[in-house]
């Protein structure tokens, strides 16, 4: 037996306790793609309300601190909470492979559903899509037309492309499935079990992966149908090079932030 | 045999065979012809193995004993199905009237890492036995028996620890969970004295090593849900929630009680 380390430490040498952080971090993860869905409306309202939005998110908690500094600390937050999700799933599924047998003549499932018996690639995959999402629309690698600072730009020139439109509607299709199991099994983990409120359990996490499902899917969906479209132009450039314009400079700090 | 029967069934039948722990095993085929449908299962391999001692071949190796489903001593995976098809019954409670005439019956040994087969579809579960040793108990001080109803209990507190307490340890849990864990078993024994006055005392100490000694053999719980399908005593995974939620507080309450382990 390994030393057991101090408390809280100790809980994570155990599956139970690795079930925990499991749990906690998938409802931080929840959390942010419930906001990440929700803020990505703005598509809605246009390239410049679009723009506006982010700038937003860099200018959260300004009147404390620097810019951008509540921004990076979310998403430091964040990596911290996949790395944990990850890894804890890593040496979880470890553990059972190696406690598992299988059956020679096959076995049937009666409880468990496509979602459950998934998760293990539907999660790779979604781990996959991150990945490729911000090389995507946060780096701008595979995107010739990037423009850093027009988040409406990048979306269209992104998924006006039919395969990688494909490819974001697949993965936020095992991502409803994923969290179709997860946000159930989680409750379990964290030990939340009472007669009353147990069959709420599982319509939350229909609901959630519904809601998840549809707002996440209709941005691939309706930029192919040409409904989220500015034409290969950059509203967000154009109005801050006029703004530059009246206020007589020759691009400075505003084409700076771009 | 049948005098109430609704007839009989002529059968085939996948039988895994295997000499012995180091054996690799293979699945035999046998027919069997004119079994009552009044049969308990246990009882079609009886007949099976009277005709293979006859005919002086090996019987199948399989474990029984009350028979009547309270004793947790049997378990067979039929069809790929922990304690066959029918819901809430040990292997000892299912008939054959389950099943059809002409019907191909697969008949597997439960398989998980700490289960060993011993031979053919017996296994070897003593890493339930160490996970009861661990913790599955309560400590009194014996002599004079104490008075009845001194320590009072809940209604709903004696229910529940007692539909935990139907478990029979047959491994169908184990058997049926596609991770091959045994927190179905393991809960069920936790709470069914955590639930109670009686079980308070050693509680905290109780959870943590039994749930620790569970993690030495078995795998780790996704809520799949299949153990409470599999078990023939229908034990709720409630009981896991709350042991998940019993061990992160007896973690912490055994760091304060510095050492009752």
């Amino acid at each position: 037996m390994r030393r057991e380390l101090p408390w809280p430490l100790n809980l994570y040498q155990s599956a139970v306790g690795k079930k925990w952080v499991m749990a906690l971090t998938g409802l931080a993860l929840l959390g942010f793609v419930l906001v990440h869905m929700l803020g990505n409306l703005h598509l809605y309202d246009g390239p410049w309300e679009t723009h506006e939005y982010a700038e937003t998110l860099r200018d959260l908690g300004t009147e404390v601190i620097p810019r951008t500094w509540v921004l990076w600390g979310l998403r430091i937050g964040l990596i911290a909470a996949f790395g944990l999700h990850i890894h804890s799933a890593y040496s979880l599924t470890r553990m059972s492979r190696s406690a598992d047998r299988r059956y020679a003549g096959g076995r049937d499932y009666i409880a468990a559903n496509y979602a459950s018996r998934t998760m293990r690639w539907t999660g790779p995959l979604v781990g996959l899509f991150v990945v490729y999402h911000l090389a995507d629309l946060t780096w701008g690698h595979f995107n010739p037309d990037y423009i850093r600072g027009d988040p409406y730009h990048n979306v269209v020139a992104s998924l006006s492309n039919l395969p990688v439109a494909i490819w974001y509607i697949v993965a936020n299709v095992a991502l409803a499935v994923h969290i179709y199991h997860g946000a159930w099994s989680m409750f379990q983990s964290l030990g939340i079990n009472s007669p009353r409120w147990n069959p709420l359990r599982r319509r939350l996490a229909q609901a959630f992966a519904t809601v998840i499902l549809v707002g996440n899917l209709s941005f691939p969906i309706l930029v192919q149908a040409g409904v989220i479209d500015d034409g290969g132009r950059s509203v967000v450039r154009e109005r801050l090079e006029q703004a530059d314009h009246a206020a007589g400079q020759t691009p400075g700090p505003t084409g700076g932030m771009l | 045999m049948s005098a109430t029967g609704n007839g009989t069934l002529n059968l085939r039948l996948r039988v895994w065979r295997q000499d012995g722990p180091g054996d690799a095993g293979r699945f035999e085929t046998y027919d069997v012809g004119g079994i009552s449908s009044d049969a308990s299962f246990l009882e079609m391999l009886d007949v099976l193995n009277e005709r293979l001692t006859l005919e002086g071949r090996e019987p199948i190796t399989f474990e029984s004993d009350c028979r009547e489903g309270i004793c947790g001593t049997c378990g067979l995976m039929i069809n790929g199905r922990a304690h066959g098809p029918q819901k809430g019954t040990a292997t000892c409670q299912l008939h054959m009237r389950e099943f059809s005439d002409g019907d191909l019956i697969t008949v597997e040994p439960w398989r998980a890492g700490s289960f060993e087969v011993i031979r053919d579809l017996a296994v070897d579960r003593t890493a339930l036995d160490r996970i009861i040793a661990a913790g599955g108990y309560i400590s009194v001080n014996t002599g004079a028996a104490p008075d009845a109803n001194l320590v009072p209990v809940p209604k709903e507190a004696a229910e529940s620890a007692f539909d935990a307490a139907a478990c029979i340890g047959c491994g169908a849990c184990v058997a049926a969970c596609p991770n091959s864990a045994a927190q179905l078993f393991t809960a069920a024994k936790v709470q069914h004295l955590n639930l109670l006055p009686q079980g308070q005392p050693e509680r905290w100490a109780r959870t943590e090593a039994m749930v620790e000694t569970m993690e030495q053999f078995f795998g780790s719980c996704t809520n799949h849900g299949e153990c409470e399908e599999a078990c023939p005593k229908e034990i709720s995974i409630d009981f896991i929630a709350w042991t998940n939620r019993d061990y992160v507080r007896a973690k912490l309450k055994n760091r304060k009680l510095a050492g009752q382990r």
